[in-house]
């Protein structure tokens, strides 16, 4: 059983890259490579074009922010946060003013003398971000540090993070299993399953054109629909569904496939059909669910699927009461056919 | 119910409790008086008595005991003149204790982070090793570390058999050998608390010092030792008080001839006679252990001051 396969990856300097994915997907292993925690069976690990496979963690100009935070139970918040520079060896007054820096940085000036047992879960992220950024590290490696803040605090950690990360300038490399905070943060996105990487690319990218049925899937709400491909001619295809309907659908770009196929839509892609309008798919409106901006309708299709929009605004003309026909228009570019 | 009948009744219930409290706490009472508090006090008694001539004591007030620690009288003019013999025989002691104690964390550390970086399910296994003397007689355990360490022992004859040494070494009857036997013999007193500390250490926090460019050395010495702490300190006070009082390790395999504070106590109630100096002696060796963790104790209370 490998828990990473054929990983290639390739990370930009000051990047924000994360790597989603759910948990058992192999994140963690990949980060702890990363880190120099664990060897690779077979690969390299290249830091700016130099070979560190080998290395120890200790010495990689790379820091970790560890989920538990791993603060040092026997120091105070600055001894923490020295700790990088006193083992690197750096003189007393470099260390005293980068630690203070650093203290500004994360706004935890007051606690500097605090032990770390007594502070709040959000005040030891900080430590532990101020920790790992003390030695100006090449590469930040964030292991779900947000996992355990409650979810205000997780927000406003979200954008934090992103700025100091603009700030200082400094490759961060951040591994989660939540996709609304992937999308957020990062600059570029891999999405990861069973030890594999299935797609890289901008949240953008990988939110709008997801090239994988599971990648589609884990990232935000999606309708798959299945159906036969037919006719295609650049990046366009037709699809026909199990009941006869045929639509319009963009294919990856290279892509020859052929036969059975899924096609995605976003709830939010799609749109109700009105005064006449042409449909695209037609369905009984089996449930709607009121967010407040906007209303999920969950269709049932004529193959048997279900099919959700997301509708906001007035509907003339409509009765959206369940049991009612609704008509779907579907965008040709909103219709994706997935690997 | 009326007030003064509801005072009344809250009286009884109160002197019912007390007395309950007190009937259940008699076991530990008795226990504490029987094997503490009573042996302490008759042994402070007799420390203060004359000795009797076949020994025992005739009761009779004298501090003498205590001034034979120090000094020596002259058998012909009654004069006091200093006398370190005593007084050697406790730093002799005390240096042999300190140093079996350092011996024993020096091996006792290594075995314990072992232990304690083994999974789960092996340590059982190896804490049943490191107790595994204690199932034979401690005297049967000092014989055989004589047979090991004698001239014509195991340890002579694999060295000779190599070829390092050509005569044997004599390591029997030495200082040498009651540090070896007090390191054998105290040894599990060792990395038994240093596994209990080591073994709730967190080694995210040893990964994290890694992290943060430490090399082993540091990682042990910033990380691993400071949070062990409380371990190292139980290990080494279980070593060196019992290490201090040591008697059948430095009998045997120091031939008697160099005597340590529980040899000498055992001659006065033994051949001296002199039960009232042996009782002085057990008294100034209990004083200077219980001064020891006074002043041990005032130390961490200050450092944990310092740090909360």
């Amino acid at each position: 059983m490998r828990a990473l396969d054929d990983v290639d990856i390739d990370i930009r300097e000051n990047e924000f890259f994360t790597l989603l994915g759910p948990s058992g997907c192999g994140k963690t292993t990949l980060l702890r490579i990363i880190a120099g925690f664990e060897l690779p069976t077979s690969g390299t690990v290249l830091l700016g074009g130099k070979d560190i496979t080998a290395l120890p963690p200790n010495e990689r100009p790379v820091n970790t922010v560890f989920q538990s935070y791993a603060l040092f139970p026997h120091m105070t918040v600055a001894q923490n946060i020295g700790f990088g520079l006193r083992m690197l060896g750096e003189p007393a007054g470099k260390i005293d003013e980068r630690v203070s820096r650093m203290l500004r940085l994360v706004q935890m000036e007051p606690m500097a003398d605090r032990r770390t047992d007594q502070l709040s879960g959000g005040q030891q992220q900080r430590v532990a971000l101020a920790r790992a950024l003390a030695p100006a590290p090449k590469v930040l490696l964030l292991d779900e540090p947000l996992a355990a803040l409650d979810l205000k605090l997780r927000k406003n950690m979200q954008i934090e993070l992103k700025s100091l990360q603009a700030e200082t300038g400094i490759t961060f490399i951040f591994v989660t299993h939540d996709q609304e905070e992937a999308l957020t943060m990062s600059d570029r996105i891999a999405v990861m399953r069973s030890g594999q990487i299935l797609q890289v690319g901008s949240p953008r990218e990988i939110y709008d054109a997801p090239t994988h049925r599971f990648v589609a899937d884990f990232i935000g709400e999606i309708n798959i629909l299945s159906g036969q491909i037919g006719a295609a001619s650049g990046d366009r295809a037709k699809v026909t569904l199990k009941d006869g309907t045929a639509l319009e659908a963009r294919t990856p770009e290279g892509w020859t496939g052929s036969g059975e196929v899924a096609v995605a839509v976003r709830p939010e892609a799609a749109r109700l059909a009105v005064g006449g309008e042409a449909a695209t798919i037609e369905g009984t409106l089996e449930n709607l669910v009121y967010f407040g901006a906007a209303s999920h309708l969950h269709l049932r299709l004529g193959t048997g699927e279900e099919f959700v929009i997301r509708h906001s605004g007035a509907t003339p003309g409509l009765s959206l009461t369940p049991g009612a026909r609704i008509g779907a228009v579907i965008p040709p570019d909103q219709a994706r056919v997935l690997e | 119910m009326s007030e003064e009948s509801l005072l009344h009744a809250r009286a009884v219930t109160a002197r019912r409790e007390r007395r309950t409290r007190q009937f259940l706490l008699a076991p530990a009472i008795v226990t504490i008086l029987a094997i503490s508090v009573l042996p302490l006090g008759i042994t402070v008694i007799y420390s203060f008595l004359t000795p009797g001539t076949y020994g025992g004591v005739t009761w009779e007030f004298s501090a003498d005991a205590y001034v034979q620690f120090l000094f020596e009288e002259d058998i012909f003019d009654g004069t006091l003149a200093f006398n370190d013999a005593y007084i050697s025989i406790f730093l002799r002691s005390i240096g042999l204790a300190l140093g079996a104690t350092l011996g024993a964390l020096l091996l006792g550390f290594p075995t314990a982070y072992f232990i304690a970086t083994k999974p789960r399910d092996q340590r059982n296994f190896w804490l049943f090793v490191i107790t595994l003397p204690f199932w034979t007689n401690l005297l049967i355990r000092t014989y055989a570390m004589l047979l090991i360490i004698r001239d014509e022992g195991f340890v002579n004859i694999v060295l000779m058999g190599v070829g390092l040494i050509d005569r044997p070494l004599s390591i029997l009857y030495t200082d040498t050998a009651v540090f070896i036997g007090l390191i054998y013999t105290y040894l599990p007193f060792m990395v038994l608390p240093l596994y209990a500390s080591l073994e709730k250490l967190d080694f995210r926090l040893v990964e994290a010092a890694y992290d943060l460019y430490g090399n082993r050395w540091q990682v042990l010495r910033n990380v691993i030792v400071p949070l062990a702490k409380p371990g190292i300190v139980a290990g080494c006070i279980l070593v060196f008080i019992p290490g201090l009082g040591a008697y059948i390790t430095p009998e045997l395999l120091g031939g008697g001839k160099k005597l340590m504070i529980g040899n000498m106590i055992a001659i006065q109630f033994g051949s001296s006679r002199n039960w009232p100096f042996g009782s002085a002696a057990a008294l100034i060796l209990m004083a200077l252990v219980v001064i020891a963790l006074l002043i041990y104790a005032r130390a961490a209370g200050r450092e944990a001051r310092a740090h909360g």
